[in-house]
């Protein structure tokens, strides 16, 4: 069962206006049978303290890893989690969250992993819906258990590793943190404590398109016409190469991630979630320190 | 660092967080948050008294006070929409409240490890309290440097 989509004049320009919602839309159907509002944020309290009626939370940290790999959940884990939050594999899911959405972007390309087919963000996130002055609450919700099916993860089309990144050197790389640890003068985004990588700056060959600008003032999507002056104009990327995007591990980078495969269309973009804590840190991986982007390193 | 230089209100709040459950222990943070007691008036017009936390994920930002009779005072001011940062201050500026310089000199720098928080908020994020803790004693050592 699939709810209507959303007809925003504004998301027709995209090229899946069927991944958005807007606030307005939501509003009116968030009581739809088959729908399923989830929040993720950042900060592991913010939907505690007041969040869209009926909407169910997912915590990226503590319930989309596995507890002791670097990894996400196994299908089983995933099915346990889902059913768990009332969502079937049929539910219409439209997650929202603080910062731009960010993170909610980040749990959107989990549920991706997974082939959750109907799965849309809240345009301008949660920052909208409040300065919009729509309903909170803190009342807690239970949602009746789903039997969400075990599925396998599929991590081949949008998802990269370390060794799928070497052999696309000389491809398109997008590198979406700050310009400060672009240039290699910090490894960890202002204002966030150090995650340890051992060398400061970023992999070979990659543009720096700092993710945030994607968004409006309003954290909302830029336009379609917005989009492609940055990515198709300014960096060169066309829809048909294939592109990975990277930050610091792999949340930023898969709100770029978003933009480029859902609003604008390109068909091969994956996202690299070792980031540059794996690969800052990997034995025999070259970087490139300075604000160029560098060559193609000789094998 | 001994658990004999934990001082009682430290002690207590820990014990309050450990006592719980991983999901209501995010509660209790929330609760702290609440409860982030307001600047003092004196201090409400003056952010160039302040020192930002950059260790924190979210704007945070902190002055320390002695009082006459040598009793530390941590302000404190985060935004509503860092529930969490706001916690984690709240707690310093109640668990610290009215200790001697040295007592809090003396509080173990991993006291925000010890709360039960990392696997409810993730180790990542408990740095940001770790680093409040941090730049708090320092200050009080520039204090006392200072004479």
């Amino acid at each position: 069962m699939t709810v209507a989509f959303d007809p925003a004049a504004k998301f027709a320009d995209y090229a899946h206006p069927e991944r958005l919602v807007s606030t307005a839309w939501l509003d009116e159907h968030r009581g739809d049978p088959g729908l399923v509002v989830v929040e993720s944020d950042e900060d592991v309290l913010l939907y505690e303290t007041g969040h869209i009626p009926g909407a169910v939370k997912v915590d990226w940290h503590t319930e989309l890893n596995d507890p002791v790999v670097r990894d996400y959940l196994t299908g089983e884990q995933f099915a346990a989690l889902l059913s768990s939050k009332g969502i079937s594999r049929d539910s219409t899911v439209v997650i929202y969250g603080d910062k731009n959405n960010w993170w909610a972007a980040y749990a959107l390309w989990v549920f991706s992993l997974f082939g959750h087919e109907d799965v849309r963000l809240l345009d301008g996130g949660r920052d909208l819906w409040i300065a919009e002055g729509r309903e909170l609450t803190t009342d807690r919700v239970t949602p009746a258990p789903t039997d969400y099916p075990v599925v396998e993860r599929d991590d081949s089309a949008i998802r990269a590793f370390k060794d799928d990144v070497l052999a696309h050197l000389g491809h398109p790389l997008i590198d979406v943190r700050s310009p400060e640890e672009y240039s290699g003068q910090r490894t960890s985004a202002p204002a966030y404590p150090e995650e340890g990588a051992l060398r400061a700056g970023h992999i070979p060959t990659a543009a720096s398109v700092p993710w945030a600008r994607a968004a409006a003032p309003d954290a909302t999507f830029r336009t379609r016409a917005e989009l492609d002056a940055i990515y198709t104009d300014e960096v060169g990327l066309s829809a048909d190469e294939p592109i990975i995007a990277y930050c610091r591990i792999g949340e930023r980078s898969s709100h770029t991630w978003f933009v480029l495969e859902h609003l604008l269309g390109y068909e091969n973009v994956r996202n690299y979630d070792g980031s540059w804590t794996e690969w800052g840190s990997a034995v025999r991986v070259p970087i490139v320190s300075g604000p160029e982007r560098g060559e193609v390193p000789a094998r | 660092m001994t658990e004999s230089t934990l001082p009682a209100q430290l002690a207590e709040i820990r014990d309050e967080f450990l006592e719980l459950e991983v999901s209501d222990r995010l509660l209790l943070l929330l609760e702290f948050s609440n409860e982030l007691p307001e600047l003092p008036e004196r201090f409400r017009d003056h952010p160039d008294l302040f020192e930002r936390v950059v260790e924190c994920q979210s704007p945070v930002f902190i002055v320390t006070e002695v009082d006459d009779a040598g009793g530390v005072h941590l302000h404190a001011t985060a935004p509503a929409e860092s529930p969490t940062t706001r916690g984690f201050a709240s707690i310093l500026a109640q668990g610290l409240d009215g200790l001697t310089v040295d007592e809090v000199l003396a509080v173990p720098d991993d006291y925000p490890d010890t709360l039960g928080l990392t696997v409810a908020v993730s180790p990542l994020r408990i740095r940001g309290m770790a680093g409040l803790l941090g730049r708090t004693k320092r200050q009080l050592r520039e204090r006392r440097a200072a004479g």
